[in-house]
């Protein structure tokens, strides 16, 4: 099974990919911008994230929140998310009102910044500081992404610090910022257009011609500091976290290797067969027989540079200890490093996988944004075929080489999450032991 | 310089839902077949009459406790040889209850359907509901209601129903039970329960993708020719309204830097005539991202991160809500705006322009939300748990174009009410007490979770 995949550049730099499929009367434009929360200045954490928000804020063209408006009554869905290294912008629409959805992506990439106001960054900062209250400060655990950066990248690193950003920071974010990061990143030579669905080329062609060929490219970027580090931390590292939350909960990172290499689809394999499922190792050692956690998993988070992380989360059942909690899970990591994997095992994570791929290339927005990755990261948006085959080409040697490498004792960073002392849980806890 | 004229909209293409065909087998299991040969995927869904609705009084969460353990082992095959089973075969089957069915669902690669299908079957058939495995899904259940005492997003909308309903109704507790309910129920429970509601007579099965109803036909029925025949007696469900008053909860969470806002009634059943004008009113008032609450609460007043107002549609009268967190300071201001929008939708006839951008959003979005197989799947379901009529999809769009600002209008004053609003804040009492008093929503009783 392939997807079609064409690709050509606009003059600007701009970097397009086209992938018809005319099954259903429905189009996906995607946009990827080579800029995320590694990009940000010191004392300026979270700005690619109010950035974004200030992205439908309006251009030349379009009045405050009118992108979502247009889009909506299109009868199209939208929305936008920033990473670590990239922000995304993306719309599904009837098939019909293509030109719509790229004539905004280019109103916005061209001609931003007439349309900022004061005024809307003050409530879009409101908005942030909001959601960053909704999903990160009055959510149990939802500081772990800030934390675990913090506890496995070194000061200074581009993936030490929070993403959604500080109180402070997001205070101090100013329009000038604004003008800024958009004349140094927004630009058509660092960005990423996809088309997947129902289109006919050549028409896509002329269309992204006319709106995005006049966008000037960029003056470059500055240089991302250095990023590589060595493929363990060295020793142990460990974070006791007192938090409002019910149950303790461990995540385990260890380095590993970059998305996209040869040795990442060896670690994916190993944090499937981990934890990806009931018929997991840690769902089926320590939810099922030893029924000493209520969940278990674990995933990567995909960097394509410097270090990806692999992430193993569980969390305990009520009755259990911190220090057993954490006693199992090394104990299983402990037997992994020193046994290595099954043929069977890797044959089980790779079935799964494979299913998932192919069941999640049938929703157009997916494959726009999964050829807009391939492309953004590599350059080459092709992979988005190769997959299964890079994922059936890992042995059980090969995982069993990443495991000996990547996961002994010296990398492994442990974040671990604790009820606060004095939260009332006490009657509860007896009603949960009771019963189990 | 980019082209400052918006582009016109091109020649709509037409686009129909899947087709499928609806059948009892001779068995008396009904099947449904959606044939889409896009991609070499099928999913499979069984889904049976024995939802939560159905949980006998006393026993809440057995529907879902029951549901659970179909998966977790057989007389012959224990629940973790079932789950590598699945998984070899690249898929994993989930099971669950929602208020008004149980489920079964997995997705395969077609090369893998008929092995997974036997397999689910099989499985199904005769569940052996071990000791072991019902005790530990108890205790996994009671986890999860211990971690929802410290989530404010899923305490509040807990909370929401309990102080919304009659302690009798069967809506005032979560569907999956409570620690009390959930403590009780034993092996015997889920026996009891297994028998009385699945049967061939209470069970559909669908399925959707690269397959045609012929060998789903045959599929099905080999895989599930042991079925229990019958019909399930149904239980009738109480769902009244705790109050005929309006009564204000705060839910203390000391130094909580936001509140967790719930505002709303008794909704409607499913199905109910003038169920198209009711779902444009609530796009209107809180369902878009465009609507009336999220553009004052959100773009207007920057109190939260998104707000929105929602009918839970179940069989029976499901709550109608309006959900939102904003910053602890503004707790009063921003419930003030929701009772301004509330009232104003039933005053004043909305305008064209927000009903066309409702209309047709519903409208336009109608093809993008069945790309894939378990989206088609679960369409299906809709059909077969509210008893919808075969055409139901293939009319949608036309109904949807066909409600006018006259009809919202009467929606809003039929089924939203004021008087009879039910507030619950899950946030800082100390901080808001004082000012929420003031907005004439009932006396403020503050609870200690």
């Amino acid at each position: 099974m392939r997807i079609p995949v064409e690709t050509f550049r606009l003059d600007n730099g701009l970097f397009v990919t086209l992938s018809e499929d005319h099954t259903a009367p429905i189009v996906a434009v995607n946009l990827w911008y080579h800029v995320g929360s590694a990009n940000e200045k010191p004392g300026r954490t979270g700005f690619a994230h109010l950035f974004e928000h200030m992205l439908f804020q309006g251009s030349a063209h379009v009045a405050s929140n009118e992108h979502f408006e247009m889009i909506q009554r299109a009868g199209g869905t939208l929305n936008g998310s920033t990473w670590l290294e990239r922000t995304n912008y993306f719309e599904t629409v009837p098939s019909n009102e293509l030109a719509l959805a790229l004539w905004l992506e280019a109103d916005r990439m061209g001609d931003l910044l007439p349309a900022m106001t004061q005024e809307k960054l003050d409530t879009q900062r409101d908005v942030v500081k909001n959601e960053r209250r909704w999903s990160v400060d009055n959510q149990p655990y939802g500081t772990m992404l800030e934390k675990l950066q913090e506890l496995v990248f070194p000061r200074s690193h581009p993936f030490e610090h929070s993403l959604i950003g500080s109180m402070e920071d997001l205070s101090a974010a100013s329009l000038d910022d604004i003008a800024q990061f958009f004349v140094t990143y927004y630009t058509p030579d660092n960005a990423v257009l996809s088309i997947a669905g129902d289109f006919d080329a050549s028409e896509a062609r002329a269309l992204i011609g006319e709106y995005f060929g006049p966008i000037p490219r960029g003056k470059g970027k500055p240089p991302l500091p250095p990023m590589t580090l060595p493929p363990v931390f060295g020793s142990p590292l460990r974070e006791v976290v007192e938090d409002d939350v019910s149950l303790p909960r461990l995540f385990m990172a260890f380095r590993s290797p970059v998305f996209g290499s040869d040795q990442y689809y060896a670690a994916s394999i190993a944090s499937a067969l981990l934890g990806m499922r009931k018929g997991s190792r840690l769902h089926r050692a320590l939810v099922r027989e030893r029924q000493i956690a209520a969940d278990a998993g674990a995933f990567t988070l995909d960097l394509a540079k410097g270090t990806d992380l692999l992430v193993v989360d569980v969390t305990a059942r009520p009755e259990t200890p911190v220090a057993q909690l954490e006693e199992e899970v090394e104990r299983e990591i402990d037997l992994l490093h020193r046994d290595g994997v099954s043929e069977e095992e890797v044959r089980r994570a790779q079935a799964l996988i494979e299913t998932d791929l192919i069941a999640s290339l049938q929703s157009a927005g997916e494959r726009a944004d999964r050829l807009s990755m391939f492309a953004t990261y590599f350059g080459r948006p092709e992979l988005i075929n190769e997959q299964v085959d890079r994922y059936r080409a890992v042995t059980a040697k090969k995982v069993n080489e990443l495991v000996k490498e990547r996961f002994g004792e010296d990398n492994r960073a442990s974040l671990i999450y604790v009820p606060r002392e004095g939260v009332e849980t006490e009657n509860l806890l007896a009603a949960a032991v009771g019963a189990g | 310089m980019v082209a400052t004229l918006r582009p016109k909209s091109g020649p709509a293409r037409s686009y129909r839902f899947p087709t499928f065909s609806d059948e009892r087998l001779p068995s008396g299991l009904r099947l449904l077949t959606a044939p889409v040969s896009k991609l070499p995927v099928v999913t499979m869904l069984v889904l049976v009459d024995a939802g939560s609705a159905n949980d006998p009084a006393g026993k809440e969460g057995v529907a879902a406790l029951t549901a659970g353990l179909l998966l977790e082992g057989t007389a012959q095959l224990s629940g973790a040889e079932i789950s590598e089973k699945f998984e070899k075969l690249g898929t994993s089957a989930e099971s669950g209850a929602d208020w008004d069915s149980a489920f079964v669902k997995l997705t395969a690669l077609s090369d893998h359907l008929e092995d997974a299908a036997t397999l689910l079957g099989q499985i199904l058939q005769r569940p052996a509901f071990p000791e072991r495995e019902v005790e530990r899904l108890k205790a996994e259940r009671l986890a999860e209601i211990l971690q929802l005492e410290t989530e404010p997003r899923g305490l509040a909308d807990e909370k929401f129903s309990e102080f919304l309903y009659s302690p009798d109704s069967r809506y005032s507790k979560p569907d999956e039970g409570n620690s009390k309910t959930v403590s009780a129920l034993s092996r015997t429970d889920v026996e009891n329960f297994f028998r009385a509601n699945y049967r061939t007579g209470s069970t559909t099965v669908i399925l959707a993708g690269d397959i045609t109803p012929e060998s789903a036909r045959a599929l099905v029925e080999k895989a599930f020719q042991n079925w229990s025949p019958g019909t399930a007696e149904s239980q009738r469900l109480v769902a009244t309204a705790r109050t005929s008053q309006k009564s204000f909860h705060i839910v203390d969470k000391r130094d909580a830097p936001q509140s967790e806002l719930r505002v709303g009634h008794v909704g409607l059943p499913r199905k109910i005539p003038d169920f198209f004008p009711t779902l444009v009113m609530n796009a209107v008032l809180g369902g878009l991202f465009g609507s009336r609450i999220n553009l004052n609460l959100r773009e207007a007043h920057g109190y939260t991160y998104g707000a929105s107002s929602f009918y839970d549609w179940r069989r029976g009268p499901g709550p109608f809500v309006v959900s939102t967190a904003v910053q602890s300071d503004v707790t009063a201001p921003a419930l003030r705006e929701i009772l301004l929008e509330i009232e104003r939708i039933r005053v004043k006839q909305i305008s064209d322009e927000e009903l066309s951008l409702a209309r047709d959003y519903l409208d336009g979005v109608f093809p993008i939300r069945y790309e894939t197989t378990a989206a088609i799947a679960s369409a299906l379901a809709t059909l077969v748990i509210y008893d919808l009529p075969a055409d139901y999809y293939d009319t949608y769009r036309n109904n949807i174009r066909g409600v006018s600002v006259a009809a919202v209008l009467k929606a809003a004053q039929a089924h939203l009410h004021p008087d009879l609003l039910q507030t619950i804040v899950v946030g800082d009492a100390r901080a808001i007490k004082d000012s929420v008093g003031e907005l004439g929503l009932g006396d403020v009783q503050v609870h200690h979770s």
